[in-house]
């Protein structure tokens, strides 16, 4: 009997979580079908998902989300190999630090995309413009967490480790590294978005080939089901990437003891 | 004026269950200060929280004056175990008192005069445009006391409110509490998991089993009054009270196997 | 002098000399490499000069501005009421939740098209597409602040009677504050973010039209002062942010402050 009940609520759960998502799919295609919204600029849902499996079979739209990703990872790759070691060695000094906080507190809120020109002027509209771009943006997220993760240190950890004579070496191997790694986690997730965000900007005002520069073609051919059709694809991207990282991130919090009493 | 009536309260469904309340009763008559007493864990706060209408019980009822309680009742003030998190950090010490009375048809000037009274009479006079977290933890609970005052409730119901000070301040409090309650003739029942306090304090001393929880015993206390935190703790009668609910509380734990 | 305060002048000389140092050494390397791409510092900061005080204020930073905080601002309200209305009722927040995860994973420069077909090129694409990309981050913080408000207050407020806008204004909503403002500040960042790119696809003034169309005429030194100005922009509001959370959430800093005591 409780049984019962139990499973009748968690499927009264899980029919109220794609309620609302049935909802706005029906409304829409109503309003669109119904002239509602005009079907130039709102075509029904229906054919939004028709174009969107009409563009799985083709190979242009598996080559342009190759090299959205390609741009993606190329940028998250590079900024975390320059921006983690970069913090280790800022986060385990005091003078280190001091001497460039300021420059970093002026650089960071730069926005990203005001590189565009430059980028155009360097690199051209090819794929190392989308990197450079992405790299500069994915950068400093990474860059503050491992800051914080290296400074936010157990100081009863580290009275331990000296207690037991560990050197200086072991005791940033063995208590530093490991405690900063949650915050490396959250700033690879912030990375993450970021460097799509700029992958896609790239090839959006550049037109640098990828996602992005589709969307745009398909708005200026005035194929408004594919331009819808891509947009969900790089949601379906973007929530895919974040869930993996958010995924990861639970992983290597979970013994974390700052991140334990938090939620 | 208040009545608990077979109240029982289980926590949970399916197996993972915790009956907190088996079945309990007791009264409460006007102008009376009961203070209920029990181990740990043994659903004093669950109690509470069904009296003030906070937390639908399984079954039985509470009633106030005849009228079976469904909600919080406007006749009731509570004083939180958590005191620090009873207080809102971003208010004075004025703008907690006043936060309940907002909606009570008053004027501004009653308004004020009922803070300003109720911050007195705690003794905390200089402190009235302070923060909470400026204020020590007894003075916190001060500020919630004084809350409950300027409430003009005609019953406070009280849960371990010194559980969390040290013992001096604690001394203070319940002399304090004792204060008011003539001051404002207002009903009391406190909750406390210390005997000394309870006999202390209570005109009658509710004695709570270990779970699942019902009433063990009601004790009148009729020790003289004015209580004094020296003199009345000397009295024989006092020693024998505390001993008698000491042992009422220790012989249940001795009949129920080990937990 | 004693070791310790050497030591702290040291760092305070530090602070200072390294920024210092980094301008000077761009200054001259740029003045001596003579690179078409990189013009000389003082190039650049005359043009800057020349450019933005206070010549093209009003032609293109107003505008790009007002547009910011337009959209900027009907984000915090529309997140902040939205996510009120989810972190306050779970059948709300099951509804509601694929659609709020779909739509804060849609990377925001993807919804320009989306803009621009449905409603030109104008003000108001601008400012709805910052609107939309702003309402994710407000939103989610809100729903988190609203319900990780402290069980105890809730029950105080039903206790004392203290319910409906009331309870809102009083309780909940000062609670979350902490949180909203933490969101604001991720919002603030697309916020810049979108207002640049939508005036570099769609635009024919704004800091960024200005920035891209240097470019395109080679006006490299032009182009190096719309970033400066970028830059500097970034930086203000940044910090005009962080001080109004300093000054409104004065309380939770002390709070914080006092239960660690
Ligand atoms: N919200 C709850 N859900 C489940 N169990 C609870 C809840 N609140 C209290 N309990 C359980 O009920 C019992 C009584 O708790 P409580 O009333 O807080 O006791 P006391 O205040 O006397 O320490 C405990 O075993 C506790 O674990
Ligand atoms: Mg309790």
């Amino acid at each position: 009997m409780a049984h019962a009940l139990r499973t009748r609520r968690g499927l009264g759960r899980w029919a109220q979580t794609w309620a609302g998502v049935a909802t706005v799919l029906v409304l829409a295609e109503l309003a669109s079908r119904t002239g509602l919204l005009p079907q130039r600029y709102f075509p029904p849902v229906t054919e939004m998902f028709t174009a969107l499996f009409a563009a799985l079979g083709e190979p242009w739209f598996w080559l342009a989300t190759g090299q959205t990703l390609q741009g993606w990872v190329l940028g998250l790759g590079i900024a975390a190999l320059l921006a983690v070691p970069a913090g280790m060695l800022l986060g385990t000094s005091v003078v280190r630090y001091r001497a460039f906080r300021a420059v970093i507190e002026f650089l960071r809120p730069i926005p990203s995309v005001a590189l565009v020109p430059l980028a155009i002027l360097v690199y051209g509209a090819g794929l190392e413009s989308k990197v450079f771009l992405a790299v500069f943006a994915a950068f400093w997220p990474l860059l503050i967490q491992t800051l914080y993760g290296m400074q936010d240190v157990d100081p009863v950890a580290v009275d331990t480790a000296r207690a037991f004579r560990l050197t200086r070496a072991e005791r940033i191997t063995r208590v530093v590294l490991p405690g900063a790694v949650p915050y490396v986690a959250t700033g690879l997730r912030i990375s993450s978005s970021v460097a799509l965000i700029l992958a896609v900007t790239a090839e959006l005002v550049i037109g640098s080939p990828g996602l992005g520069r589709e969307i745009n073609a398909a708005r200026v051919g005035g194929a408004a089901d594919l331009l819808y059709a891509l947009i969900i694809v790089t949601g379906l991207i973007g929530w895919g990437l974040n869930s993996m990282f958010a995924a990861a991130e639970r992983r290597v919090l979970h013994w974390h003891p700052s991140q334990r009493g938090a939620r | 004026m208040l009545e608990v009536n077979g109240l029982s309260k289980t926590y949970g469904e399916g197996e993972r269950t915790t009956r907190a309340l088996a079945e309990l009763s007791f009264t409460v008559a006007e102008g009376e200060f009961v203070c209920v007493v029990g181990p740990s864990g043994c659903g004093k706060t669950t109690l509470l929280r069904c009296m003030a209408g906070l937390l639908p019980p399984t079954s039985g009822s509470v009633s106030l004056r005849g009228h079976v309680v469904a909600g919080p009742p406007e006749q009731v003030g509570f004083v939180f175990q958590e005191y620090s998190r009873s207080l809102m950090p971003w208010l004075s010490v004025r703008d907690n008192i006043a936060l309940p009375l907002r909606h009570k048809r008053l004027g501004k000037a009653e308004r004020t005069r009922l803070v300003e009274e109720a911050v007195e009479s705690v003794g905390l006079t200089g402190f009235i445009d302070h923060f909470p977290w400026e204020l020590s933890g007894g003075m916190q609970q001060r500020v919630a006391i004084a809350r409950a005052l300027a409430y003009e409730p005609e019953i406070l119901l009280m849960d371990e409110p010194f559980a969390s000070v040290d013992a001096q301040t604690r001394a203070d409090l319940e002399d304090l509490v004792l204060r008011v309650r003539k001051d404002y003739g207002v009903t009391v029942v406190f909750v406390t998991h210390d005997i000394d306090e309870a006999v202390y304090l209570g005109d009658r001393v509710v004695v709570l089993t270990q779970p699942p929880t019902t009433v063990q015993e009601v004790l009148a206390v009729n020790l003289p009054e004015p209580r004094d935190q020296v003199e009345t703790k000397e009295l024989p009668e006092f020693a024998h009270l505390r001993a008698h609910v000491f042992r009422a509380i220790k012989r249940r734990q001795e009949l129920r196997p080990a937990t | 002098m004693n070791p310790a305060r050497r030591r702290r002048i040291l760092l305070i000389a530090l602070e200072a000399g390294v920024p210092l140092a980094v301008l000077a050494g761009w200054w001259v390397w740029s003045v001596g490499a003579d690179s078409f791409y990189f013009p000389a510092l003082p190039t650049i900061l005359t043009t800057f000069a020349d450019t933005w005080l206070f010549e093209r204020v009003g032609s293109d930073v107003v505008p790009s501005l007002a547009r910011l905080a337009a959209g900027f601002g009907i984000a915090v309200v529309a997140g902040v009421a939205i996510g009120t209305a989810l972190g306050l009722s779970p059948v709300a927040r099951r509804v509601a939740g694929p659609l709020v995860e779909f739509g804060r994973a849609v990377p925001p420069p993807a919804l320009l098209p989306f803009g621009m077909l449905v409603l030109g090129v104008g003000d108001a694409m601008k400012v709805f597409v910052i609107a939309v990309v702003c309402l994710w981050p407000v939103l989610l913080n809100t729903v988190d602040g609203v319900r990780g408000v402290d069980p105890t207050m809730l029950d105080t407020a039903r206790v004392y009677g203290i319910g409906g806008l009331e309870r809102l204004r009083r309780i909940v909503w000062p609670s979350a504050l902490p949180q909203v403002f933490a969101g604001m500040r991720t919002s603030l960042s697309l916020a810049l973010i979108l207002m640049v790119i939508s005036e570099m696809v769609a635009s024919t003034e704004g800091i960024g039209y200005f920035v891209l169309e240097s470019q395109r005429s080679f006006a490299i030194a032009e182009m190096w002062s719309g970033i400066v100005l970028l830059g500097v922009l970034g930086y203000l509001l940044n910090a005009a942010l962080a001080l109004l959370e300093r000054r409104v959430l004065r309380w939770h800093r002390a709070a914080l402050a006092s239960a660690l005591r």
